[in-house]
């Protein structure tokens, strides 16, 4: 009993404090979602044991890209993976596969998770150089408490692709030490769109297992290692002319964590990671394959950072030196109807290896409780260097002269002010930023798109893509109502995109051609979003948020993935153990797109969820039960962001059980 | 520290030696390196050793190496005039190939080369022999024997008449290891003047459009025609590989003019010229 009430003591002094987080990083145009198990407010969201892409699509700042029900790709402000960064607790990490079905967010679950930290623009490049912004996924926050032993295991099922879902995590803490530990398992066959219409090569099945210890060597040094470990098998992308039969991950990291007893400095913290994936695509289930081929790709990641933050009098500084040494493999190999004959092999990714290495510094100086000036710069080395002479020389058939190293310098540099006072809020801030081009964008070769239909060469010459960013806030709080309304636009030079080459022929058979990355002179992106919130009363809130992007290339054609008007209204009842919320999403009809770029008008939609929980509390055991439906009307419906219009679930009733003791 | 030091310099000092030990053994150059002996033809005073890079012959071009031994000092000759004769005995008739003069491959050197481009293989009637005139020191000498020619597992050769009634010989030369590149390429255009006689074309273009059969017959990007550097000389272009596998290079010979003599542009119908090499690697 009495550890109930510490639990729920500590529960509600998170609750609060969170909050206050909450607002107070509205002020840097961040956003924090509870994304995990580990999250103290966690079993106050309606589906607990959502994926971690549902958790992300609740962010206004991002939406996901679907070629499938797995590994969806975040995306921000409108930008993919090239344009943002992805992080693990600080970590560097790089998907191993040519086709992008293997965004980093897909190598964790859940339970591995407490939040996500959403920072748009350059508000990102603390965590590496950014166009449209950065995600940091948060592990467990434990620390050396006496909460002694702790047992969890959850389980659910969705009904539309039965997929079931069992884990279970033990954690141990006493003064000195900690240990957490935690496996989860999903396992989905194919699922079902609107009207009953299944969908093929929906089916996946991901393995998840995490551990973090630490240990206190002295009152104010303590030391942590964390490892996680993710294995998704037989993964179907019904958007894609191939599946995955492995995606395999090991995530590895130990840090220090140092309070030194000085005024100034607050906290001195190093880590030390290592990460290894590998990932493998699959055409054997497929009928009628023109030709079957293997397409493994691998990628390790071996990294440090060193930060440290502190308070000099009006200011609180940051400072972080991060390095990180990546290797991105990948191969094609393609079987011959004749067995006799050779293999066809190509690299498409030619054993790329980066090498990064950056000093960020940051500085908040508070005027005065209401009024926040942020000044952030960030200087970074980065060398790409093409390993294999083989890749080398498969490159030099378009670039004769192309050397295998290259080098550049990466620099950003933002400014934030804030202002806060009596509920009403506004923040104006300015940023530059550059980017290297990625790995696909710089050395891929024959890389098929299947949304425009066309194979992707990579090019070395692309020079540094740059963002003038300017983005304002305003907000207004006042007793029951809370309002937010926010925007972002982006002006970005050197804007790398695929533009046909109409002398060079595809490789891919019925390619539509090929496109070379090349930089367009500058492209325009606007990113706007407006959030609301009203509690009618004690236990009811009412909840809105609209979002719109628009991006245009020079020739004010669009750019893809723009968010049309999107739409989102909620009505919340929690009185006591019991939560109940109803939803209601949708998209207005997709105005602005493009064509050239595969896309085409996505028609409007609506869509209403809803969801129970309730909480029972026993002696020394909780449970918390959430159901709920989605797509209540099993409308058959696609969004922008779907992969070739692949067509969305359909009416799913889904049961998490969370129980603990 | 001052251990280490001495540690360091150790270490350097036995790296200098071990550079300068293979400096030594660089000096010494080894005549025979990169090729082996095809066989041995023999009369009363010499012995002649025919060597290629394979160790065989094969239908196609051949870059053909010899060193003619004294049989009586056992000396290799270095002053020696060299020409050799190829012909083809078949059932009906007698005839040649195009081939080369033969030089010395180094001023001081034992060896001398050229090539011969063997346009048809043996088979159990019919069958090349080699005739080789040498002259040292003024007296002349011959020799004959008869060379093994087996037909090449992939096409590397097309005989030929174009459409202004010449008889035509398009051979594929190089890469001798194709990579996944950009690839130098050689090809040798000869022409059948008569039965004997087969000399270089000269000022002609041979288009080249590599593609794979087994993959929708794709083709590769910036491949270059190959074109004469010299007259009398052999054609250069550039072959892009993107992959490893069986490559069809379709081919289209056209004359100074730019008519096409033979040969087929590749299109979503015609999916093969009806001139080609093959390569599989």
């Amino acid at each position: 009993m009495k550890k109930l009430v510490v639990f729920f003591l500590s529960f509600f002094f998170y609750f609060s404090f969170s909050q206050e987080v909450d607002s107070l990083k509205t002020k840097e145009l961040k956003e924090v979602l509870v994304v995990g198990t580990k999250a103290p407010l966690h079993e106050k969201q309606g589906k607990t044991l959502a994926t971690l892409d549902e958790f992300l699509q609740k962010s206004t700042k991002v939406d996901l890209i679907k070629r499938g029900a797995y590994a969806w790709e975040p995306i921000i402000n409108g930008m993919a993976s090239e344009r943002t960064v992805i992080t693990i607790d600080g970590m560097r990490i790089f998907g191993a596969c040519t086709d992008k079905m293997d965004p980093v967010t897909s190598y964790v679950e859940v339970s591995n998770l407490s939040e996500a930290t959403i920072s748009s623009g350059q508000q990102g490049s603390y965590h590496g150089n950014t166009i449209g912004g950065s995600i940091d996924l948060k592990r467990s926050q434990r620390q050396f408490t006496n909460a002694g032993w702790e047992f969890f295991v959850n389980s659910g099922y969705e009904t539309n692709n039965r997929q079931k879902i069992i884990g279970s995590a033990i954690n141990y803490a006493d003064s000195l030490f900690y240990v957490d530990t935690d496996v989860m398992y999903r396992d989905a066959e194919n699922y079902k769109a609107g009207n009953d219409k299944e969908i093929h090569f929906s089916q996946f099945r991901k393995l998840n297992l995490s551990a973090t210890s630490g240990y206190r060597l002295s009152p104010n040094k303590n030391i942590e290692a964390s490892v996680i470990f993710d294995r998704a098998t037989d993964v179907g992308y019904p958007a894609l002319p191939m599946d995955v039969s492995l995606a395999e991950a090991l995530i590895t990291s130990v840090k220090f964590n140092y309070k030194p007893n000085l005024e100034q400095i607050e906290n001195w913290e190093i880590k030390l990671y290592f990460n290894t994936i590998t990932h493998t695509m699959d055409d054997t289930k497929r009928p009628d394959v023109p030709i079957h081929m293997d397409m493994p790709g691998w990628s390790d990641t071996y990294g440090f950072y060193s930060k440290i933050n502190g308070k000099y009098n009006k200011h609180s500084f940051l400072a972080n030196w991060s390095s990180f040494y990546n290797r991105s493999v990948a191969e094609m190999t393609m079987y011959p109807s004749d067995p006799d004959e050779n293999l066809m092999f190509m690299y498409t990714w030619p054993d790329v290896r980066t090498l990064y290495s950056g000093i960020y510094l940051e500085d908040n100086y508070g005027f005065n409780c209401h009024t926040n000036l942020k000044i952030s710069a960030n200087l970074g080395f980065h060398n790409n260097n093409v390993a294999s002479d083989f890749g080398l020389q498969s490159l030099q058939i378009f670039y004769p002269d192309m050397e295998a190293s290259n080098s550049r310098f990466l620099k950003s540099i933002a400014t934030n002010y804030s202002y806060d006072k009596n509920g009403f809020s506004y923040g104006v801030g300015m940023g530059y930023g550059e980017r290297a081009p990625s790995v696909s964008e710089g050395y891929g070769f024959y890389l098929y798109n299947s949304f425009d239909g066309f194979d992707y060469i990579g090019n070395p010459n692309l020079k540094n893509e740059k963002s003038l960013e300017g983005n304002a806030t305003i907000g207004y709080k006042k007793s029951q109502w809370q309002t937010k309304l926010s925007a972002s636009y982006f002006h970005i030079y050197d804007y790398i995109i695929g533009i046909p080459d109409a002398s060079v022929a595809p490789m891919t058979i019925g390619a539509n051609g090929i496109k070379v990355y090349t930089a367009l002179e500058y492209a325009t992106i606007l990113s706007t979003d407006f959030a609301v919130s009203y509690q009618l009363a004690d236990d009811w809130i009412w909840k809105g948020q609209l979002v719109y992007n628009l991006g245009k290339d020079n020739e004010s054609n669009g750019l893809p993935f723009m968010s049309p008007v999107n739409f989102m209204t909620s009505l919340g009842f929690r009185p006591g153990k019991f939560t109940s919320e109803i939803i209601l999403k949708g998209n207005a009809t997709q105005t602005e797109y493009n064509a050239f770029y595969g896309e085409d008008k996505t028609p409007n939609y609506a869509i209403l969820n809803a969801n129970f929980g309730y909480k029972f509390n026993f002696d020394k055991a909780k449970l918390v039960l959430n159901t709920g439906v989605e797509n209540v009307s099993d409308s058959n419906y696609t969004t922008y962001t779907d992969w070739k219009n692949l067509p969305r679930m359909g009416r799913n009733i889904f049961i998490n059980l969370m129980f603990q003791f | 520290m001052k251990t280490s030091i001495k540690y360091i310099i150790a270490i350097f000092a036995i790296a200098f030696t071990f550079v300068s030990c293979s400096n030594d053994d660089e000096t010494t150059v080894n005549e025979l390196d990169g090729i082996t002996k095809i066989k041995e033809i023999t009369n009363d005073t010499h012995t002649i050793e025919l060597y290629s890079h394979e160790g065989s012959l094969e239908q196609g071009y051949n870059e053909i190496t010899l060193r003619i031994k004294d049989n009586t000092t056992d000396k290799y000759i270095k002053n020696a005039e060299v020409s050799w004769a190829p012909l083809m005995h078949m059932t009906s008739m007698s005839h040649s190939c195009p081939y080369s003069a033969v030089e010395k491959v180094t001023e001081n050197g034992t060896l001398y080369s050229g090539y011969i481009m063997f346009q048809m293989a043996q088979n159990d009637t019919e069958y090349w022999d080699l005739k080789i005139d040498y002259t040292i020191d003024e007296v002349a000498y011959t020799l004959t024997d008869v060379i093994d020619v087996p037909a090449s597992a992939k096409r590397k050769v097309n005989t030929f008449t174009g459409s202004d009634g010449t008889k035509y010989l398009v051979a594929y030369i190089e890469p001798h290891h194709p990579k996944v590149a950009l690839n130098d390429m050689k090809i040798g255009v000869w022409k059948m003047q008569n039965m004997m006689t087969f000399p270089v074309v000269d000022g002609y273009t041979v288009k080249i459009d590599p593609r794979m059969p087994s993959m929708g017959n794709h083709t590769s990007p910036n491949n270059v025609h190959a074109t004469q550097t010299a007259v009398g000389g052999l054609y250069d272009g550039k072959l892009s590989l993107t992959m490893t596998g069986y490559w069809k290079i379709n081919l289209q010979l056209a004359n100074a003019e730019g008519t096409v003599l033979k040969g087929e542009e590749i299109t979503e119908t015609v999916t093969a010229s009806s001139i080609f090499f093959e390569i599989e690697f």
